[in-house]
Formats: C-alpha cells, sequence, structure tokens
C-alpha cells in the first residue's frame, strides 16, 4: 500500500509539467501582445515592463482586422450546422440499417477525412470559381463538409448504435412518423453526441487554413488569413500578429470550457 | 447490434452523399483531368497520358519529400503516444483537477494551425523568444531559420506541443471506462503497478490507442500549415514535407501536371493507408 500511496502523491508532477509546457509558448504570445514593437525588439523581459493595448485597439479598430474574426466565425457556424443536420440523418441509416452498399460508403467517406487538404486546393478554386461561389462563406462552410461531414457521420453512429433499438420500435408502435420520431425522441437521447460531433466540426473548421485561404480574398477572408498582413516594409509587426494570435485562441478556449464534461467521452467517439 | 435489410436509407445518406461527393468528386476529377495532360496557357491542353507520373516517380524531390515525410510521422509518433499514455495514466482521476487538466490540456488543438506556427516561431526566435533566447543564455547555438537540424528539433518539438494532447484525451477515455471493480481485483491479487498497465489498462486502451496512432499518422503525413509558417519548407528544402511541396509545385510554379500526377499518388498512399486503418478497425469491431 505504501507505495502505491507514494505513487499517488507524485502523479500530479508529469501531467503538471506537461501543462506547463503546453502554456509557455502561450504565455510568451500574450506577453508580446501586451508590449510595444520596440520593447519586443529592444529589451528581453519576462513580463512587460510598460504594458500597453495598443496593439489590441489597432485590431478592434480596424474593419480589416475585426471582420476577419466575424468571417471565420460566419463560415465556421455555417458549417457545424451543415455538417451536423446532413450527418444526423445518415449516421441514423449507418446505425440502424444495412442497404446496398452501405460498408464501401462509410469507408469512401471516411477517406475523404483523410485526403489532404493540399490535394484539394487547386481544383476547389476552380471549381467554386465555376460556380461564382470565390470569396463567400458558404463556399469555405460547403468546402469543409469535405472533412466534417464523415467526422460527425462516424461520432453520431456510435452513439447512436448506443441507443437500443426497441426504442425506435416502441415508437413507431405507438403512432409516431419518422421524422416526428426523430426531432422528438431521439435527438434529445443522443444530445450529448450532437454537442461531441458540434464541437468536432467547430474545432476542425476553425484550426483550418489551407482551404479556407484559397477559396477567400477580401470579403469572406479568415482571421488566420489576416494575420499575414503584418508582414510590412517596415518589418514584422510582432505586437499587432501576438495580440491576434491571441485573440483566436479566446474562441476554442470558450468552446472547450462549455464542453469540458463531454470531452473525455467524445475523444472516444462515444465507442468505447 | 442485428440491424434490418432496408434499401429506403438511401434516402437518408442522401443529403452526405451530394455534399461530400460535390467537394471530393468533382475537384477529384479535375486532379485526374491535369494529371494526363500538358498546357501552354490559353487553356489549350494536350493529351500527355501517364507521362506525369513516371517524371514525377523519378524525380528525387518526391521520393525525398516522401522520405521525410514518413521520417517525420515515424518520429513524431514514437514520441507522442508513449507520452501521452504516460500523462493520461498519471490524470487525476475526480476532483477538480479533472477539467481543468482537460481544458488546458484540449487548449493547443483548438488554435488555428497557422497561430500554431506563429507561436512556435516567435517562441524559438534568438532575439525575442523565450526558448530562443534561453538556448543562447545556455550556450546552445541554437537557430531554426539556418540549421537543418534546429529547423527540425524545433518542428518535432511542435507538433509534440500541438498534438499530444489528442493521444491524451483518447487514453484518458479509455482508461475511465475501466470499472473500479478490476482495480480491486487486482490489489487483492497483490498485482504489481506493471501488471495492472500490462493486463488491465492497455487493453483498454487498445481501441483508442489504435484510433489515437492512425489520426495522427494521417495528420502528419498530411501536415502543411504549422512548418511552413515555421521555416517555409526551409533550410534548403531541409523541411519540405509532401503537401509543402506540392503546394509549391502547383501553386508557386504553377507546374498543374505534374502536382496532380503527385496529388494522385500522394492521394492513393492515403487511400490505402486509410484501408488499412477501416480493416483493422472493423476487425476490432467484430471481435468485440
Amino acid at each position: 500500500m505504501s507505495t502505491s500511496d507514494a505513487k499517488r502523491s507524485w502523479s500530479w508532477v508529469i501531467p503538471t509539467l506537461y501543462i506547463l509546457f503546453l502554456i509557455l509558448p502561450i504565455y510568451w504570445l500574450i506577453n508580446m501582445s501586451f508590449k510595444s514593437n520596440s520593447e519586443i525588439l529592444g529589451d528581453f523581459s519576462l513580463w512587460p515592463q510598460r504594458p500597453t493595448i495598443a496593439n489590441y485597439m489597432v485590431i478592434f479598430t480596424d474593419p480589416s482586422w475585426y471582420n476577419g474574426y466575424i468571417n471565420s466565425i460566419i463560415y465556421v457556424v455555417m458549417n457545424t450546422v451543415i455538417s451536423v443536420a446532413a450527418a444526423l440523418p445518415a449516421a441514423y441509416a449507418f446505425s440502424r440499417y444495412r442497404f446496398l452498399g452501405d460498408k464501401h460508403l462509410f469507408f469512401w467517406l471516411l477517406t475523404n477525412r483523410m485526403a489532404p487538404p493540399a490535394v484539394f486546393a487547386l481544383p476547389f478554386f476552380q471549381l467554386y470559381s465555376a460556380f461564382g461561389l470565390i470569396d463567400t462563406h458558404i463556399a469555405v462552410a460547403i468546402a469543409h463538409c469535405l472533412f466534417n461531414v464523415p467526422l460527425a457521420v462516424w461520432i453520431l453512429e456510435g452513439f447512436m448504435s448506443g441507443v437500443p433499438k426497441e426504442i425506435d420500435e416502441t415508437a413507431y408502435i405507438d403512432g409516431y412518423s419518422f421524422p416526428r420520431f426523430f426531432v422528438k425522441i431521439f435527438m434529445p437521447l443522443i444530445a450529448s453526441g450532437i454537442g461531441v460531433a458540434a464541437f468536432f466540426c467547430f474545432m476542425f473548421s476553425w484550426v483550418e487554413l489551407l482551404i479556407a485561404r484559397t477559396l477567400t480574398t477580401t470579403d469572406a477572408k479568415p482571421i488566420a488569413a489576416t494575420m499575414t498582413r503584418t508582414v510590412s516594409a517596415s518589418g514584422m509587426d510582432w505586437g499587432v500578429l501576438a495580440a491576434a494570435g491571441v485573440l483566436t485562441i479566446i474562441p476554442g478556449a470558450l468552446v472547450i470550457y462549455f464542453v469540458r464534461n463531454y470531452i473525455a467521452k467524445g475523444f472516444a467517439l462515444g465507442r468505447v | 447490434m442485428n440491424k434490418t435489410w432496408n434499401n429506403k436509407a438511401w434516402f437518408l445518406v442522401m443529403p452526405v452523399l451530394l455534399l461530400v461527393a460535390f467537394s471530393a468528386i468533382i475537384p477529384l476529377m479535375t486532379v485526374v483531368n491535369y494529371s494526363v495532360q500538358d498546357t501552354f496557357g490559353n487553356n489549350q491542353f494536350f493529351w500527355a497520358g501517364t507521362d506525369w507520373f513516371t517524371d514525377v516517380l523519378h524525380s528525387d524531390r518526391f521520393w525525398d519529400a516522401l522520405i521525410r515525410n514518413l521520417i517525420f510521422s515515424f518520429v513524431i509518433l514514437a514520441i507522442e503516444v508513449p507520452l501521452g499514455i504516460l500523462i493520461a495514466l498519471n490524470m487525476p482521476k475526480r476532483g477538480i483537477g479533472v477539467p481543468v487538466c482537460l481544458v488546458l490540456m484540449a487548449l493547443p488543438l483548438l488554435i488555428p494551425w497557422n497561430v500554431v506556427g506563429t507561436i512556435w516561431q516567435v517562441f524559438g526566435r534568438v532575439d525575442i523568444g523565450l526558448l530562443g533566447h534561453y538556448l543562447r543564455i545556455l550556450g546552445i547555438d541554437y537557430n531554426y531559420t539556418q540549421d537543418p537540424v534546429d529547423a527540425w528539433v524545433t518542428v518535432i518539438v511542435m507538433d509534440v506541443w500541438h498534438w499530444t494532447s489528442l493521444v491524451v484525451l483518447l487514453c484518458y477515455a479509455g482508461l475511465a471506462s475501466i470499472p473500479d471493480a478490476y482495480y480491486q481485483a487486482a490489489k487483492i491479487d497483490g498485482a504489481s503497478g506493471w501488471s495492472v498497465f500490462r493486463y488491465i489498462q492497455l487493453p483498454k486502451m487498445k481501441r483508442v490507442l489504435l484510433i489515437a496512432v492512425l489520426l495522427r499518422f494521417m495528420d502528419s503525413f498530411m501536415i502543411y500549415t504549422e512548418p511552413f509558417v515555421v521555416t517555409g519548407g526551409g533550410p534548403g528544402n531541409s523541411t519540405t514535407f509532401l503537401s509543402i511541396d506540392l503546394v509549391k509545385m502547383a501553386v508557386g510554379q504553377f507546374d498543374l501536371g505534374p502536382a496532380a500526377a503527385m496529388s494522385i499518388i500522394y492521394f492513393l498512399i492515403i487511400l490505402l493507408l486509410s484501408w488499412v486503418f477501416y480493416t483493422v478497425m472493423t476487425s476490432q469491431d467484430a471481435k468485440s
């Protein structure tokens, strides 16, 4: 017993060191975002000697900066809604029925999750140009469905398979139509699964840049792409770059906070 | 679960099918189209057959990028998987520590990939970065923009920073599903820490570990944004992975033919790996 107690009391060391390792680079970015450029390049200090919010003011007062955030959030939310809405009936079909070509279809969907975005960047540009969709939010939202829809189907199918089939059958006997059963009875049962799927769609759409940047020029340009503007003739504007980076971390942090109780289950894709 | 045979289920799958087909099949056909043709501009195309494929398969550039990418994937797997298991085993089981750990650890996963690149670009810089500055003070000659080894170390540490949490969270989820009774039984039998890990925890984590290994392998195999921001594929070509090389070729030099041929070869490799992944996964499901 004494050995396991000793082990227990020391077990916090490893996670703590790991979290420290995760936090340090982020801290450094936050630190830089509160410094002026002359302080960043001039004297090296572990915290801002003359704290300033000028870098954040640049972002909040310049529409080309803050529109980047609005654009990103618009297409990420659109993508999450489209992905989950399309994936729900499909996941139900995969979890409840066998049909012609079901296994091949499921595999084909998964291969799209594995497709390198670099392969699709150029053809996407041409495809969306042909439809006149370049530089619109919906273009990015639909393009991100390529990898988010398969993932959402996969996660939801896992959660749905955990719901006994007798529930469906009872509902049909009670005279529920399929759509009414699905919305009124089934969706509340897998609410946590829907939350987890939405979280993953949000996450992958929010962090993806290659496709988002390819499909947009000005009106729907994501914040992550706007950040490249800080390279100017007078050198890098490190302070503003750091402030913009810090602001891109906040939405993700908020989303994690809201789903914190489901994270562990979600990462197991409802299947453990 | 026993499933009923019902082809009407196709109607339920239809929205997903249309959505993904629009974004997958049409662009893929465009790529196939380019890979077998040559162009001199003006939208005039000439049949080139399999020339581009032989070109790509015979170019050192492609093989170098492929080998670099494979080495990169294996190195990060060799670090992230054992480290992830170690951290997951030592995570707090209950109390306030659980959500705190989960939220903090999930944080890097939600940072846009180019911001991850930016964070490490800044962090490692010798003049203004915490890491670069202190390595200099310790007398280590570190400069990731000029030294290929330093560039590799930076990119690998960045990937460990970025993605180990995924392995941790997956393993944690696997461990959380083990009933307390198992541990009590092991305690009564006087099992050592190692045998608890080997015979109780590891088998329960097998499935999530498989997901972790394969997700990490796939994603590291298509890595683009993070190393591109930090090193731009350099110094020289030392951190030019497949995706970076592909984008350089397609967008930078506008060599559509070779780029398309390379895309298809790249995609076929991924397809093969996905097939292995899927087969292993479904055979696991069938066993359990």
